[in-house]
């Protein structure tokens, strides 16, 4: 009994924090945004992976379905294809995008806005425009056809070629990002050491941007590895493990096998994703240190040689659009050579309408508006909310998991788990809502790492202040983090817009008839042979995409002047 | 409760923060009044900015208590109690004018127009701004944002002041100019102030009483004549100002022995043969004429001399001392006078009443 006051009295009472007016209503929103998150992301995705452990009766049969799979041999191979195929891309397209990222970082190379401005076309159109363009160039009636020497278009090659293009500017940002970070003085010291140029470039160039290196190479990997659309153009019958799920699904109706490919393509997209980021937390540190810019000196013969290298590969993208734009305006390849525009009265074509068109202008634009609001506002939550630091975490950790998730896994865990009756939620199946909600969660995590960044260089005393004038957290919100994260908040919402144009994989499976999509219709199109509308479609959703990034341009613009009297610079 | 004067504003009583296993405040009490200017001050991780985060509210502590103006604000958030804060980078809302940032925390309690562009107006001649409202926070110099910072903190009238080392991204000559201006703003304010520092010279200068914190515990309160001339530790004495630390021992009561030389000095309860660290500040050296026969005077050879402006610091050795050198500053007119060099040799005298002691282990 003694014992027991003398430790009571010992004990010290410790002191609760009263959860205060502006925590009870960020917890509220945090607790909206978990429930979105979860309906969103872990539930399609736990009923995703069950599946794969179920017959088609619906009872649980452990790993059989695995066992079948692996022991079917046409299956197998393609993940073997798959591995392969995309690693072999992806060397394949780190090296260009070195040399490249090179040129234009620390080079004087002449024309870089004109080669920058390039090799960001690939990020305007769907994958499937490098698909449709290499038929025309290399198909069996294709204009070079002779330079494959016999080979097919339709296969590895076609895989390599367009995955690559498409690609490239997602690789070329991060090496870029990671050749800008150099420290001058190194090559300073490296001068003043007397280092040969080749030595050099060992031993400072690589090693200061050899996270960037890895980074982008994973990047490309899993970009390739899940990519959907440029297997199904120009794939022919070379199997890969994203066509597989859609002609498991689509073709076969064979749910659960889908499940298992799907959680195959997962595994090593998983893998990558965690590689990467821990890759991509050493680079940080690299980040923080106060250095020199470094400011690339002429030389005559290296800027030439990079001038010959950009040239050819600025040539060849340009190729690709620009025979996808011709090809859109042809009359019957490749026996009627005349213009016509009739290739754009997509209402003669069998795989969607103008309607299309307009379903994924409207679906992009719901995706950007909604998406910004939920994910910047989420990540503030998760940034400057005080206190429930479970909570913030689990956000964040959730908010980080889409981008480890294919397109095509993720559009067939909502089928899974938004066509079931049973589900409250039932009720967005076959709308434009569950096309908007699936592409928001698809791209959510760079959106939410964009916020992160902008947030996170904003002063953390901000809110501190705020709440010593004693104002609701919302009334800073809005009249200081909104404007002054403004930039981040267009970049996001154009990041948004460009990929619900362009997006296929997860939405494949989810439009209904009344919300076809234009990206989908190309791939339609594409399979009822009517290549010169796909083309035209395709090279439609490349016109908005362009003039989206013109106007964000403009808007960014306007507001950096309006704006410049308090921002520095 | 013990300690608790009718005058006291703030009351802290065992107040502990820990991080997992670090303990960053240790059972920390204080009492402080109201209109006072009190600076916290320590070393960099001391725990003297989470003192006043925990007084803030902006990082609530593990245990303890604290009370303002009689009432328990222990565990209330930040935007329940009653405090104006600066902090080191301003955090000034960088996409509001002067103007809007100072009428940021009026605007959102029921206050007239008319009474805000008054206040606002009154503010900013209190700080000497009234030129520059329409001005953002980027387009004005280092000391001006303070000024807004501080204008903005000031604006609804707290009961509390707390800056967090709000001169440290300043110049020198910006940072002495405006010690002296927040000092009198608070004068005129009669504002109760904290004001967390590492800088020594800014405490001296500021504070009505300075507390000195150590690896999350005080080590001295008071005021800075009381810090500078009877530092309480061996650390307060070695951290402010310079301080000559020597071993010794007690040789009898008022009496210490260093090597072969005694001093004369307080020694307090300290038996016979207790180690102890022997403290005197370089200027309370004096140097002597001519050796007399007093008492604390020894001789001693100059073995180095460095040149710091207005004095010379100098190096003493003594053959009574053995290897222990004493610091001692020499103004320049006496350095001129007695024509001091290296090699020079003069007796000094250590006053008793200047020699601090330290228990020392050992």
């Amino acid at each position: 009994m003694s014992e027991v006051t003398l430790a009571a009295a010992r004990a010290v009472p410790l002191t609760k924090p009263k959860v205060g007016r502006d925590d009870w209503i960020m917890r509220g929103w945090m607790l909206v945004l978990a429930v979105f998150l979860m309906v969103a992301v872990l539930l399609p995705l736990y009923v995703m992976l069950s599946k794969s452990f179920e017959n088609k009766a619906g009872d649980f049969i452990g790993l059989a379905n695995f066992q079948e799979y692996f022991s079917t041999p046409a299956l197998f191979l393609s993940a073997f294809n798959s591995l392969y195929l995309s690693a072999f891309s992806s060397i394949l397209v780190m090296g260009i995008a070195f040399v490249y990222a090179y040129a234009l970082t620390r080079t004087c190379m002449p024309f870089k806005w004109f080669f920058k401005l390039v090799a960001a076309i690939p990020l305007l159109t769907p994958s499937l425009l490098s698909g449709i363009s290499l038929v025309y160039w290399f198909g069996r009636q294709g204009v070079a056809n002779n330079l494959l020497f016999g080979e097919s278009i339709y296969g590895p090659i076609g895989i390599v070629i367009g995955s690559s293009y498409w690609v490239f500017p997602h690789a070329l940002l991060i090496v870029v990002t990671a050749l800008s970070v150099t420290d001058a003085r190194l090559y300073e010291a490296a001068i003043a050491l007397r280092t040969s140029k080749i030595k050099t470039f060992f031993t400072v160039t690589i090693p200061g941007c050899k996270y960037g290196l890895i980074s982008a190479g994973f990047v490309t990997f899993t970009l390739i590895f899940t990519d959907f659309g440029v297997p199904k153009v120009i794939g022919g019958n070379f199997n890969m493990l994203a066509t597989d799920i859609y002609k498991q699904v689509i073709g076969q109706q064979n749910f659960q096998m889908g499940a298992v490919v799907s959680v195959v393509l997962l595994v090593p997209a998983v893998l990558a994703f965690i590689v990467d980021r821990q890759v991509q937390k050493k680079q940080v540190a690299l980040l923080s240190s106060r250095a020199v810019p470094f400011e690339p000196t002429p030389s005559k013969g290296r800027d030439m040689a990079m001038l010959v290298f950009c040239s050819i590969i600025a040539l060849g993208i340009l190729a690709m659009i620009g025979m996808a734009q011709f090809a859109a305006l042809i009359k019957f390849w490749p026996y009627n050579l005349e213009l016509t525009l009739s290739n754009y009265d997509f209402d003669l074509a069998n795989g969607g309408g103008w309607e299309s068109y307009f379903n994924s202008i409207r679906m992009a634009l719901y995706t950007a508006v909604i998406g910004t609001v939920i994910i910047f506002f989420g990540a503030y939550l998760v940034e400057k909310g005080r206190g429930f630091s479970f909570g913030r975490n689990a956000i964040h950790a959730i908010a980080m998991l889409p981008l480890a998730v294919p397109g095509m896994v993720l559009g067939l865990a909502y089928i899974f788990f938004f066509n079931n009756p049973a589900n409250p939620f039932n009720f967005v199946y076959a709308t434009m809502i569950i096309l908007v909600i699936v592409t928001v969660t698809h791209f959510y995590t760079v959106g939410h790492l964009t916020a992160m960044t902008a947030l996170k260089q904003m002063d953390p005393e901000f809110e501190s202040v705020s709440a010593s004038l004693k104002t609701p957290f919302q009334r800073t919100f809005i009249k200081v983090t909104v404007p002054v994260c403004l930039p981040a908040i267009l970049d996001i919402s154009m990041y948004l817009f460009l990929n619900a144009m362009t997006t296929v994989s997860a939405v494949v499976f989810l439009y209904s008839s009344d919300t076809t999509l234009a990206s989908v219709a190309v791939l339609n199109m594409d399979d009822q042979g009517e290549l010169a509308f796909a083309a035209a479609m395709a090279m439609m959703i490349a016109y908005t995409c362009g003039g989206a990034r013109i106007l964000h341009m403009l808007v960014s613009r306007v507001l950096i002047t309006k704006t410049q009297s308090w921002r520095r610079r | 409760m013990a300690g608790t004067a009718d005058d006291t504003f703030l009351q802290i009583r065992d107040l502990t923060k820990k991080f997992g296993s670090f303990t960053a405040l240790d059972s920390i009490s204080l009492d402080i009044k109201e209109r006072e200017f009190v600076c916290f001050l320590g070393p960099s991780g001391c725990g003297k900015t989470t003192l006043l985060r925990a007084i803030a509210g902006l990082d609530i502590q593990t245990s303890g208590t604290i009370r303002q103006a009689g009432k328990d604000i222990s565990n209330l958030p930040p935007e329940e109690r009653d405090f104006g804060i600066v902090f080191q980078s301003y955090a000034l809302f960088p996409n509001l004018t002067v103007n809007k940032n100072i009428r940021y925390g009026l605007e959102n309690q029921k206050i007239s127009a008319d009474k805000i562009k008054a206040r606002v107006a009154e503010l900013l001649k209190l700080v000497d701004l009234h030129d520059q409202d329409d001005k953002y926070p980027a387009q004005l110099s280092g000391g001006q944002q303070q000024r807004v910072a501080l204008a903005r903190a000031i604006a609804t009238s707290p009961g509390l002041l707390l800056l967090d080392e709000p001169l440290s991204a300043l110049d020198a000559k910006v940072r002495v100019h405006l010690r002296g201006e927040i000092k009198s703003l608070q004068r005129r304010l009669g504002v109760t102030t904290i004001m967390v520092t590492h800088d020594q010279e800014e405490a001296l200068t500021m504070a009505d009483r300075i507390v000195v914190m150590d690896h999350g515990s005080i080590e001295q309160v008071g005021t800075p004549k009381e810090i500078y001339g009877k530092p309480a530790t061996s650390f307060v004495a070695d951290f402010i100002g310079t301080m000559n630390f020597v071993d010794g021992k007690v040789k009898a009561r008022g009496a210490v022995k260093v090597g072969k030389a005694v001093f004369n000095c307080d020694t307090g309860t300290m038996k016979a043969g207790t180690p102890i660290t022997v403290a005197i500040r370089p200027e309370d050296i004096n140097a002597q004429d001519a050796r007399k026969s007093d008492d604390n005077l020894i001789d001693v050879k100059v073995l180095d001399m460095e040149f710091l402006g207005s004095f010379d610091r100098v190096e003493l050795g003594s053959t009574v001392l053995g290897d222990t050198k004493l610091r001692a500053d020499f103004s320049i007119n006496l350095v001129r006078r007695k024509n001091l060099s290296v090699g020079s040799e003069l007796p000094v005298r250590l006053p008793g009443d200047l020699i601090r002691l330290y228990p020392r282990a050992g």
